[in-house]
């Protein structure tokens, strides 16, 4: 890189900002990367508007998703209005016509010198941290901090003052400042804007992604469902990523004597190649059972949706959804898109008055051969069974077969063998029983799950 | 840049500016570039093309479920080192035999395994053959999401440094740090440490434009209105619901189907006939077949 010249401090500043823009555009990068960034603008200079950001894209996005978002980020930040010319031309006699004592804001409003309107305008957002704008909701206040900053109200003083005065020439003069004050203002609502795009967008959905993490599953607005939808499928995927891996295991010390000896066939019989055992930890196998009866009703969207996205990233899920009867939704999950698949669900089976019982005769019934040492029981119902027969029985062969079952309920613990809720009787046969009804509490216990009860 | 978009056509490949841009900053900034895209839109031909453009030799690696660094990066010649032992043992016999007690017969034989564990006994595989190679190559590191998580990290060294470390002989340094290429299908999530490492590539689907430079290219024989028309269709085809979409290396053959049949035009008979060579798929070709005329008709 010794050939190319460092770049400017301005352009390397300007870099620095688009890098931080970046970053609140959720894409990431890492100091070698931003070092890696400043080396390739090297490389290319700043002449070039596409080949900087071609260069920059190829060193800094590192999926397509994250180019998308690049490409976006590139475009705001870097977009400036272009200076209209014609000003030039309509005030050129204005300078000599302002007061000796205007503020230096009027002079440039009047002589129309856009590039240093511009500029000033720049430097006071660089003073107030516009760019450290986080909600939306800032906008006005900012607006207002940056064109005060700017002069702003000596200007509105002096127009004042020329008003007061009565003499035609300082009327006409007054009305010309008041307008380009009033364009000024424009522009630096749509520069307080452009920076809410490009740093405050993303954190304000941040924010409400977590307050909707955080939110009981029962009271989450219908509205709020695509928000959810989102949530669900990373939280899903991130949980599916960390535990699908499969696992290779050296047993210590134990020689796989055939292949060792098949082996040293190509070596004339001598063992050169030393083979040992070694042991493959199956990828987990989940069974899950989902409520999705009138009395959960609320919380049963999610816990489909939940499933859904869990069947997309766990290859060895077997799904069940109950009220009266639990049925197989393995077809629906795979074969149907997330709506449709949710919707069928609960025509099929959803909204009907739950009976534990059955429901576990069904399900024990077609899988009950296939529940062994590997798999684990994950339900989650409320345990409300309308004061039929529990089935006790059943619930223990299963927890007798499997790894371990994990009972999730919407319902705070305190409920629990309230009324007809046999949640404590079933808790008994479960390893784990907890309360769950929050998104962020469903994250947290199935990570837990899928750490200490499934791979050993 | 443009030199380079040139050069690249001048071999075959036609490049976006995207794709100049990142074999660009690959040569100056000495990164390996990550390659992802969908099968057969041309990953692997970028690298094949950027080695004959430089005039390196193409130095590919495929990986796979299993790949482990005695595959990858070298191994020990182990039925050399076995024959020279053979060969060796009356002289090493002899040798010993004068040694006046053990320690000297010792002192002598650990000379001689260090002689067994040296570069003439090193079987280079196509990591080490790359670093190795005077006056750098293009190594092309095919397939990178097929091969074990374990494999990528190990891989990291290489990447960042051009160097390897071999125990019994130290750390084997590039003389010239090749260029890389990583491909990647996105069969799984690469790591983060393994992206940061690389300049990242996307290469879309091309457009109707490029595609038909592309298939100028490489199947020069195709008359103009022929290709417009079959670089359509293959557009629309797109646009549907695939199981498998064709991609660039399709277009390329079918056209070189064409070319062979002496299609002067397409007409339906010729596309039901074959489709097989741009849809991969029996459920693709049964979803296509009935609707092939009004394809063929377009959006008019």
């Amino acid at each position: 890189m010794s050939e190319a010249l460092p770049p400017g401090p301005p352009m390397q500043q300007a870099l620095e900002g688009f890098l931080r823009a970046l970053r609140a555009n959720e894409v990431r990068v890492s100091p070698a990367e931003a070092i890696d960034a400043h080396r390739a603008a090297a490389a290319v200079g700043y002449e070039d508007r596409e080949v900087l950001r071609d260069s920059l894209c190829v060193t800094l996005a590192k999926s397509a998703d994250e180019v998308a978002r690049f490409d976006a980020c590139f475009d705001a930040f870097f977009a400036r209005p272009a200076a209209p010319a014609r000003r030039q031309v309509e005030t050129r006699a204005a300078p000599a016509e302002t007061p000796p004592e205007a503020p230096e804001l009027a002079n440039q409003l009047l002589s129309g010198d856009e590039a240093a309107l511009q500029a000033a305008m720049e430097a006071s957002a660089a003073r107030v941290g516009a760019s450290e704008i986080r909600l939306a909701s800032q906008r006005s206040l900012m607006t207002r901090r940056l064109l005060d900053d700017m002069g702003l109200r000596e200007v509105e003083a002096l127009i004042q003052a020329l008003r007061g005065s009565g003499a035609p020439r300082d009327e006409a003069l007054a009305e010309r400042l008041a307008q380009r004050r009033a364009e000024l203002f424009q522009q630096g609502q749509a520069y307080v804007e452009r920076q809410v795009q490009l740093f405050a967008a993303e954190s304000g959905r941040r924010m409400r992604e977590a307050i909707l993490a955080r939110q009981k599953l029962t009271d989450i607005d219908p509205e709020e469902m695509r928000a959810m939808e989102n949530l669900v499928r990373r939280m899903a995927k991130r949980l599916a990523t960390k535990y699908s891996r499969r696992r290779h295991r050296a047993h210590k010390g134990r020689l796989d004597v055939r292949r060792t000896l098949r082996k040293s066939m190509g070596y004339g019989g001598v063992p050169f190649d030393i083979v040992w055992k070694t042991e493959t930890v199956d990828k987990p196998k989940i069974v899950v059972l989902c409520d999705v009866s009138r009395s959960v009703a609320s919380a049963a969207q999610f816990l489909l949706l939940f499933l859904y996205s869990l069947n997309e990233v766990v290859e060895r899920l077997d799904a069940y959804a109950f009220s009266d009867i639990a049925v197989s939704v393995n077809d629906l999950l795979n074969d149907e898109t997330v709506d449709d698949a949710i919707s069928l669900i609960l025509d099929r089976v959803g909204f009907r008055p739950t009976d534990y019982g059955r429901s576990l005769a069904a399900f024990f019934e077609a899988q009950g051969a296939k529940l062994d040492r590997r798999t684990t029981v994950i339900v989650l119902g409320d345990g409300r069974s309308n004061y039929a027969e529990p089935r006790l029985d059943l619930m223990r062969s299963i927890a007798e077969r499997v790894r371990s079952v994990i009972w999730l309920n919407p319902e705070p613990e305190t409920y629990w063998n309230q009324g007809d809720s046999k949640a404590l009787d079933y808790a008994r046969f479960c390893t784990v029983a907890k309360p769950c009804n929050s998104l962020a509490e469903l994250e947290r216990i199935i990570e837990d799950v899928l750490r200490s009860y499934v791979t050993h | 840049m443009d030199d380079l978009i040139a050069g690249l056509a001048g071999v075959g490949y036609i490049a976006s500016r995207r794709i100049a841009t990142a074999l660009y900053m690959a040569l100056h900034l000495q990164k390996p570039i990550l390659v992802e895209g969908v099968a057969g839109v041309g990953k692997t031909e970028l690298a094949l093309c950027s080695a004959a453009l430089l005039g390196l030799p193409l130095i590919r690696m495929q990986c796979y479920e299993g790949l482990d660094e005695s595959k990858a990066l070298y191994e020990w010649k182990y039925g050399k080192q076995l024959l020279y032992t053979q060969i060796l043992k009356d002289h090493m016999g002899r040798s010993l035999a004068d040694a006046p007690d053990m320690e000297t017969a010792m002192e002598r034989l650990h000379g001689a395994g260090d002689l067994f564990f040296s570069e003439p006994f090193l079987e280079p595989r196509p990591l080490l053959t790359a670093l190795r190679t005077e006056g750098g190559a293009v190594l092309l590191i095919d397939e990178i999401d097929k091969s074990d998580e374990a494999f990528e990290a190990f891989l990291l060294e290489v990447l960042s440094a051009f160097q390897a470390s071999i125990p019994e002989i130290g750390v084997i340094r590039a003389t010239t740090p090749p260029v890389v290429f990583l491909t990647s299908n996105n069969v799984r999530d690469l790591g983060d440490a393994l992206k940061r490492r690389c300049l990242h590539l996307h290469i879309p689907l091309p457009d109707q434009a490029l595609e038909e430079r592309i298939v100028a290219a490489r199947v020069p024989g195709v008359e103009d209105a022929l290709r417009a028309k079959l670089v359509r269709f293959v557009q629309t085809l797109r646009t549907m619901d695939l199981r498998k979409l064709p991609s660039i290396s399709e277009t390329v053959d079918w056209a070189r189907a064409l070319l062979l049949l002496h299609a002067r035009a397409l007409d339906a008979e010729l596309v039901r006939e074959t489709l097989n060579v741009i849809l991969k798929f029996e459920a693709d070709i049964a979803a296509v077949e009935p609707r092939i005329g009004e394809i063929l008709a377009g959006p008019e």
